[in-house]
């Protein structure tokens, strides 16, 4: 049981949380034909589109209705509307999803009443989906604004159960924020395995995976298609991933009445053993021996691994979900967690994390806590590099914004392969900091090595 | 807006020193400098983006953003502004409002202990205190805080009152300099004056490219007092009104901080480049012609005239072989500003084609450049959509692009070669043995055999094609051997 510690200070200096627009953003990027739009000043967008396109490497479709500020006394209304359509004209999206920001949230509008205004003065928006989601950056952080905007969507296209749906041999899979597109193809891949076919929303696995299409896309390229979001009523089980997709799950569950399971996380052995045979009793199915295989060496890389990670002391800084994660991976494969910082208070699951306490704070408290603490290596985010350097530890980058090395869409953290891969990676990075022995080590010991030896 | 920064914005809008806005009519001087932002068609920065760019390279001061999390938290050490010795400024900080700080207005207490702690903490020269569009909307009265702040704790706390809606990157920047004008220049003597002394504004530094330069002036003699803002120390800037000369770089956006330096302290000024050989020499040329104007010893200019004699003749030398290897390769250029002509020349006397060039950033006498250069209007490309430039790219139309960071998957989906020439870059551009490494980029981006591969069609599509398997499927090697 760790306590939990709020950071009183006024200020953030240099800061962990990543706003929750932006996480809202990254969920509609895993919509197919999707073009996210922020309400708000053109900065929101401009700052938050840099910081993904650096992460991803990738164009990012993302828009703003760029509020000034006679628009925000007035009511942005026209703003909105203007957006929808030359983003409609232009770009030809099947769906815009609505992130609000703290200015025009400070403000305060009547969004629903807005849309349907606009709704209603321009019909040929019809078959287009506009989902608004409210995600003020005051409140929250990451994994909010993308919970959220996953509720959003629900709540806007799953059709409810009827007696008219018929089931097939269909999963919903909400993944969490800290899920990467490696992740969820390798979920894919299991699934269908066992003959099952998967809904997943947002699907980042398509569009945020970084690839060369075919020809110049202006909006994603890739993700969830609607159709499939509207008839999630049909599927067997639903899969949530990460305690911050609860509140959609759970509206899912009440629309369809599909049974949820939720898993923390799917990395580690025991986490992936548990989908394992889930979805073997859910498809009737065996585990195909591809798995079984991966199982035994995941067993394999954990043998050769935690002489690694035993005894090793680290200092970790994220969101909740990924937080836990993390926390729990390195102390079962024992590891000491000596400093946890977290983005937010928002998770249960924090006082589980086998620690002393978790703090609510910022990159500073981090550094603040090592510096008292000094430990074998640093866990958290690109921005965590400042501290890295004054501090002389190595720092495994994890979560998002992950800006200064490549192929962040492609670290595998999930099931058998990805928890292998984990243990190799940080495996690795201990193993560059090799201490070669000298005799100034064994100062302190009983026997007197300066002796000449008797034998030459 | 308050009356105050209405008042301001207003008094901007209105430059004698840009040709531009003297040849504007009164009413469209008011609108200001740049289009009126399309919403759902629009991908710029804000005006608090803006006053960031300018101030926040200010090495040894403290940069506190009053307002919620966002913005301050998507942009912070985001930058390649190097530093030579104090890191202040890579701090992000924040007041990072909450709801409850909106709601019960507790925002300008918090900033005040914000102000507090962080003078305590870093004990820096000064602090710079952002003001976004939140607490602008809510009628946080950030200056009288720092009044407030820079009374108790007894040193500078400046307010930089630009929030984001109030207009583009080229309002904040603007705002920034104005701020440093009505806040810090003239505000601390110097220690040593000396008649050689310049301040180069506009000047970042990005990947060190100051340090690019500054030695070819060390040899001249030519000490940089201050750069507005590259490598920069508070007090540096405020005790920049001593020095003799001001260069301005990168394209006016700092003009009214150029022109009111010359109003108030007869500093006189000029516009300049140190990309391409021509434009450094042009720049070398003038510093010393009004250093000397403004009483250094008259032999600055044949010394200057023997370095740039020697400097281009080793330039020129070291191109050599690249010519050879580069003649006849087609450049698009889609950037702004000064880089869109500066360095045209230079490619083009190493034998590259610039096919096209865009200006939608680039002032008059900006385009009056690239016209000389380039001949006609017809490889000034104003504003393309990325798919046009994709479609172009994809046919051929040029063998590599030089654009910024967030144009570079154009070229890259296109499977065309692509060098980074903007902000966000990691390389040094600037100055004779800058151009030379950007050409070093260009070959060895042209010449990597990575792109044949990548151009290679896959083995599912038209005009794949391998002997090897080709020969264990042909029937007539079968047929002959069953024959025999």
């Amino acid at each position: 049981m760790s306590i939990i510690v709020e950071n009183k200070r006024p200020e953030s200096i240099n800061p962990l949380k990543v706003s929750q627009p932006l996480g809202a953003a990254l969920a509609f990027l895993g919509i197919d034909k999707a073009i996210p739009l922020f309400h708000g000043s053109q900065g929101c967008t401009s700052f938050a589109l840099v910081l993904a396109v650096r992460h991803f490497k990738e164009t990012i479709p993302l828009q703003t209705t760029a509020m000034n500020e006679v628009s925000t006394i007035l009511g942005g209304h026209n703003h909105l509307e203007e957006a929808i359509l030359n983003l409609t004209a232009r770009v030809d999206p099947r769906f815009i999803g609505i992130a609000s920001t703290a200015l025009v949230e400070t403000r305060g509008e009547d969004y629903v009443g807005a849309l349907k205004e606009i709704r209603a003065k321009n019909p040929d928006l019809a078959h287009r989906q506009i989902t608004f989601v409210s995600t003020p950056d005051y409140n929250g952080a990451l994994e909010d604004g993308w919970a959220n905007a996953v509720t959003a969507i629900i709540d806007d296209v799953v059709i409810p159960w009827s007696t008219a749906v018929t089931s097939f041999q269909q999963i919903n899979i909400l993944p969490g924020v800290h899920q990467t597109a490696a992740d969820i193809e390798a979920l894919r891949d299991i699934v269908e395995s066992f003959g099952l076919y998967p809904v997943i929303l947002p699907d980042i696995s398509s569009s945020l995976d970084g690839h060369v299409p075919e020809n110049w896309m202006t909006t994603t390229m890739g993700g969830t298609r609607l159709e499939e979001v509207a008839h999630m009523a049909r599927s067997a089980h639903t899969i949530a991933i990460g305690e911050h997709m609860r509140k959609p799950a759970d509206l899912l569950e009440s629309l369809t009445g599909i049974p949820t399971s939720l898993f923390p996380d799917i990395t580690g052995i025991s986490a992936s053993d548990r989908l394992m045979a889930l979805l073997s009793r859910i498809s009737g199915k065996s585990i195909p021996q591809r798995y079984r295989r991966q199982r035994s060496q995941l067993l394999d890389a954990m043998l050769d691994g935690h002489f690694y990670f035993g005894g090793k002391k680290v200092a970790i800084a994220a969101d909740p979900d990924l937080l836990v994660t993390l926390a729990r991976f390195f102390h079962n494969m024992g590891a000491t967690i000596s400093v946890a910082v977290s983005s937010t208070s928002h998770s249960p699951l924090l006082k589980d994390i086998p620690t002393e306490k978790v703090i609510i704070g910022d990159l500073t408290d981090f550094e603040d806590a090592v510096r008292d603490n000094p430990v074998d290596m640093l866990i958290t985010h690109s921005h965590g590099r400042q501290a890295s350097e004054r501090l002389g530890i190595p720092l495994l980058r994890v979560g998002f914004p992950i800006f200064d090395r490549i192929g962040n869409a492609h670290n595998l953290t999930l099931g058998y392969q990805g928890t292998q891969n984990l243990i190799f990676r940080i495996a690795n990075l201990f193993l560059e900091k090799t201490h070669h022995p000298k005799p100034a080590d064994f100062e302190d010991s009983s026997a007197d090595i300066s002796k000449e030896p008797l034998y030459a | 807006m308050d009356n105050r920064l209405k008042a301001k914005v207003v008094s901007l809008f209105d430059e004698p020193a840009c040709a531009k806005n003297v040849a504007k009519g009164k009413k469209e001087r008011r609108k200001g400098c740049g289009k009126p932002l399309t919403p759902g068609a629009t991908a710029g920065g804000c005006a608090f983006d803006g006053s960031k760019i300018v101030l926040q390279p200010i090495t040894d001061a403290i940069h506190i953003v009053h307002g919620p999390l966002a913005c301050e938290g998507n942009g912070w050490d985001s930058r390649q502004s190097a530093s030579s010795g104090p890191t202040l400024y890579r701090n992000g900080i924040t007041t990072d409002l909450t709801q409850m700080d909106i709601i019960m207005g507790t925002g300008e207490k918090r900033l005040y202990k914000a102000i507090r702690n962080a003078a305590e903490r870093f004990n820096p020269p000064a602090i710079f205190v952002y003001v976004t569009c939140v607490p602008a909307l809510i009628g946080d009265d950030v200056e009288a805080v720092c009044k407030h702040a820079a009374q108790k704790l007894g040193l500078p706390v400046i307010p930089v009152n630009s929030p984001g809606f109030i207009g583009t990157k080229n309002l904040g920047n603007k705002l920034a300099g104005e701020t440093l004008l009505d806040h810090v220049i003239g505000t601390v003597e110097p220690d040593d004056s000396g008649d050689t002394d310049i301040n180069i504004i506009g000047e970042y530094n990005l990947s060190g490219e100051l340090w690019q330069i500054k030695p070819l002036l060390k040899q001249l003699g030519i000490r940089v007092h201050t750069c507005m803002t590259g490598d920069s120390r508070y007090r540096d800037i405020a005790s920049a009104h001593r020095s003799r000369v001001n260069m301005m770089v990168c394209s006016a956006a700092l003009i009214n901080l150029a022109r009111k330096m010359e109003e108030r302290w007869g500093i006189p000024f000029f516009e300049g480049s140190f990309y391409g050989i021509e434009e450094t020499s042009r720049s070398l040329r003038k510093i010393a012609e009004l250093l000397v104007k403004r009483g250094a010893s008259a032999d600055l200019i044949a010394k200057t005239e023997a370095l740039i004699a020697r400097e281009e003749k080793r330039c020129w030398e070291k191109l050599e072989p690249y010519r050879q290897r580069l003649q006849g390769k087609r450049v698009f250029l889609y950037t702004g500003g000064v880089k869109s002509w500066s360095i045209v020349s230079a490619l083009q006397q190493t034998g590259i084609e610039i096919v096209g060039t865009s200006v939608r950033k680039s002032t008059e006498t900006d385009k009056e450049k690239i016209k000389k250069l380039m001949g006609s209007d017809a490889h000034m490309i104003e504003k393309i959509p990325p798919r046009e430039i994709y479609n172009r790219l994809k046919s051929d139309e040029a063998d590599i692009m030089l654009s910024g960071g967030r144009t570079q998957f154009i070229a890259l989906k296109a499977k065309i070669p692509w060098v980074d020439i903007n902000q966000e870059r990691h390389k040094a551009y600037a100055g004779y043995d800058g151009i030379l490494a950007l050409v070093q980029d260009i070959d060895c981006a042209l010449s990597n055999p990575v792109w044949q591969e990548i151009r290679q069609p896959a083995p599912w599509e038209e005009g794949w094609s391998s002997p090897e398997i080709d020969s264990l499927f042909d029937d007539d090697h079968l047929f002959s051997e069953r024959a025999s």
